[in-house]
């Protein structure tokens, strides 16, 4: 099936290298080269999430041109809303027709793994040469032992704070801690440029927080053998945080979903949220003065740790399927790892300014993260996240979780004091018990 | 034989059937398979991407103990009540004013159905700005008037969330409502009003003794629609709350939805779709039984 052709390969990515104009670096002579042969004929249809930022989807149409007229193989790509994506990601699954390849994100994959591709040969060929993998990558990439996805990268997550507000009341540095960050909060909320966290139905920004949080604490949802472990004295303490952490936020957070942190922090109503690069691309690319100033004044932090010890963000996760109902599996092999080799990956996280933060230790080295220094703080999201559903395995019952906002509607419950923190705990923990049986 | 099949194809009711198979097939293939396969799937657990087994009514019993299904059945119910009965009220009165000789009609009643046109995505847009907690436009002319000195948690806080998504939903259901009573309007005889007039009726007995009753089977058949309308909406909530804050406003169809699809359990989330059918079955039949009575339509009382 699959045939590792090394001729062909330096065919492949020597054509490569002269339609990207790029010469070919050398290479560690011992790195073991892999391609994959596509079947005559091939054409690929690919679905993907719609861009976050505008470069991330010029620079991987411009990869898949440079695919196209390196093996003949026809690609055509769909973009589609992420959240969208996954209704019709699980069509295709079940009715076993639909795009070659999807690009999906978080657990999807580990919803329907019997429908995927195996892609050990593929996975293994990039973790070796430009690996290891992190641990969230392998999480996200391999089920039962079998790799059924591509990890593709994670959507960095960070504190997107302002400067000079953080200033303004005495932090010359962003906290490290998490009562660092309750201090900076409390004193943010006095001086009237109060932080802003999601904690309405949003499913990027309110779960990212919110896991965070309980996490930070020791808390999660279930341990290593999906046994579940929310009702804990490590979530209570978690909640408790939250409370007093609530009433520091700008008036409405219940009701925010996924766009409201960008608009509020955009137009200068916040001076502190969580979100990936997607603010900053947007005030940097801006013609507007106004939001040039927020892009000057604006900064990034990694997520306080907690008392467990340990980071403990948790950020939306990219990957890519190819479907056994596929035609031509070897052409969609061969597409992924062209788009995962580091002239085009690289291309390609430059253009989307980081938004994907890489899976693999090589691309650590990519200049994105230290061309501009506010890019750096985003270049360990990968290390530093922890996988859905952690301490547990990736699944149904992990997707379910989030999907309901189970983790969201206890934080929330508890922090606006809608319910006492034993009550948001046990409601929490009886229904994850659905998922979790 | 041959004959005889002439005979059989043209008997009345051999043809009557005849000409109704296109129809049913159909609404067979259309209509009875989907909800067939959707009633049978609230009795598995199938997932998204894994097909489930039979387990009777086990979903259901889960679904009556989970607070936020009965959440939002409560939500479901407020909704469509109070936002169907202002509806017909405000529709009803509207209706009236239309009715009524004024200038530029046609203009004004084309202005009227606008917002039953434009599609639910985009006015929920517009009211997601509307309701910001931040942006808020109603907030922000407020403040500047001096009436409030903080923004309005409009999407923020359980019952003021569920005014606003009702609001929204009378926004939009109104016209609906307001142009086919208008149509109802229209049909009723001059002659009767004339009568009535001649015995002396003050314009209430006339609305009450001759308006409402000949409307009566217009109503019925608008409300019904109009709380089936309401009773299953989804993209104005999914729009403007995604059934938060903290679930105050998930109706079963969003409900439905979050846990069928993004959540991938299939099997629930047919379960709570089907849980709606007997809800709307009642509505159906409360208004045809409740609301047709021909003796009610030609002036004579309700035994």
């Amino acid at each position: 099936m699959t045939r590792i052709t090394r001729r062909r390969f330096l065919q492949a990515s020597a054509l490569a290298g002269a339609t990207l104009g790029a010469p070919m670096l050398a290479r560690d002579s011992h790195a073991q080269e892999l391609s994959f042969r596509p079947e005559p004929g091939a054409k690929l249809r690919v679905l993907r999430w719609k861009r976050f930022v505008q470069g991330d989807e010029d620079q991987w149409m411009a990869n898949t041109r440079a695919f196209t007229a390196n093996t003949g193989v026809e690609v055509t790509v769909d973009n589609e809303n992420w959240e969208d994506l996954r209704p019709k990601a699980a069509v295709a699954a079940n009715v076993g027709s639909g795009p070659d390849v999807i690009l999906s994100t978080n657990d999807d994959p580990h919803q329907y793994p019997d429908k995927l591709l195996e892609i050990g040969d593929l996975c293994e060929y990039l973790g070796k040469k430009y690996g290891p993998w992190y641990p969230s990558a392998l999480a996200y990439g391999k089920s039962g032992g079998r790799w059924i996805a591509l990890p593709l990268g994670s959507g960095g997550n960070c504190m997107n704070y302002r400067e000079s507000h953080m200033n303004a009341v005495g932090f010359k540095e962003f906290p490290m801690d998490t009562d660092g960050f309750l201090k900076l909060c409390k004193g943010l909320k006095k001086n009237r440029t109060p932080p802003g966290f999601a904690l309405g139905n949003a499913t990027g920004d309110a779960n990212g927080w919110c896991h965070w949080l309980i996490w930070a604490f020791g808390g999660k949802m279930v341990d290593e053998q999906n046994r579940l472990t929310i009702n804990s004295k490590e979530t209570a303490a978690a909640l408790e945080y939250a409370r007093e952490l609530y009433p520091t936020f700008i008036p409405g957070t219940l009701s925010w979903l996924d766009p409201n942190n960008n608009k509020a922090f955009l137009s200068g109503e916040i001076s502190l949220t969580s979100n990936g690069i997607s603010i900053y691309y947007v005030a940097k690319t801006s013609k507007d003065p106004k939001l040039q100033e927020i892009a000057k004044d604006m900064n990034h932090a990694v997520f306080p740790v907690g008392p467990v010890g340990h980071p403990t963000m948790s950020a939306l996760f990219f990957t890519c399927v190819i479907f056994k109902y596929t035609k031509y599996p070897n052409a969609a092999k061969e597409y992924l790892r062209f788009m995962m080799e580091k002239e085009q990956y690289e291309e390609w996280q430059k253009a989307s300014i980081g938004f994907v933060t890489q899976p693999l230790t090589f691309y650590e080295r990519n200049p994105v993260w230290t061309v501009d220094p506010k890019h750096t703080p985003f270049k360990y999201s990968c290390k530093n996240m922890l996988p859905n559903g952690y301490a547990g395995t990736l699944g149904a019952a992990s997707a379910g979780c989030i999907a309901d906002f189970i983790v969201v509607n206890m934080v929330a419950e508890a922090a606006s004091g809608a319910a006492t923190v034993k009550d948001a705990i046990s409601r929490a923990e009886k229904r994850a018990k659905r998922y979790y049986r | 034989m041959n004959n005889a099949l002439s005979r059989f194809f043209d008997n009345r009711n051999v043809l009557g059937l005849l000409f109704m198979l296109p129809a049913a097939a159909l609404l067979l293939v259309f209509l009875t398979y989907p909800l067939g396969l959707g009633v049978w799937l609230g009795f598995t657990d199938t997932k998204v991407g894994r097909a489930g087994g039979w387990i009777g009514i086990e979903n259901y019993e889960f679904l009556v103990t989970d607070s936020i299904f009965t959440l939002s059945v409560f939500n479901t119910f407020v909704y469509t009540v109070v936002a169907s009965v202002i509806k017909f009220i405000l529709g009803l009165w509207l209706a009236l004013l239309l009715n009524k000789h004024i200038p530029f009609k046609s203009f004004v009643r084309a202005i009227v159905l606008l917002p039953f046109i434009v599609p639910t995505v985009l006015s929920a847009i517009a009211f997601w700005w509307i309701y910001d907690a931040q942006f808020s436009i109603v907030s922000w002319v407020l403040m500047k008037l001096g009436i409030i000195d903080q923004y309005i948690n409009f999407l923020g806080e359980p019952n003021l969330a569920r005014m606003s998504t009702i609001i929204a939903n009378i926004w939009r259901g109104v016209p609906f409502v307001a142009i086919c009573l208008l149509a109802g309007l229209q049909t009723i005889p001059p002659s009767m009003y004339e009568a009535a007039s001649i015995d002396g009726a003050s314009p209430w007995q006339q609305f009450w003794h001759v308006t409402l009753p000949m409307l009566s089977p217009i109503i019925a058949v608008v409300m019904t629609f109009s709380v089936l309308f309401t009773f299953t909406d989804f993209q104005l909530i999914w729009v403007l709350t995604r059934g938060g804050p903290i679930n105050a406003t998930h109706l079963m169809a969003t409900l439905s939805f979050q846990r069928a699809i993004p959540g991938g359990a299939l099997g629930e989330g047919a379960a709570i779709a089907t849980a709606m059918i007997p809800f709307l079955l009642a509505a159906i039949l409360f208004s045809y039984f409740g609301l047709q009575r021909r003796r009610w339509q030609q002036g004579g009382s309700d035994k």
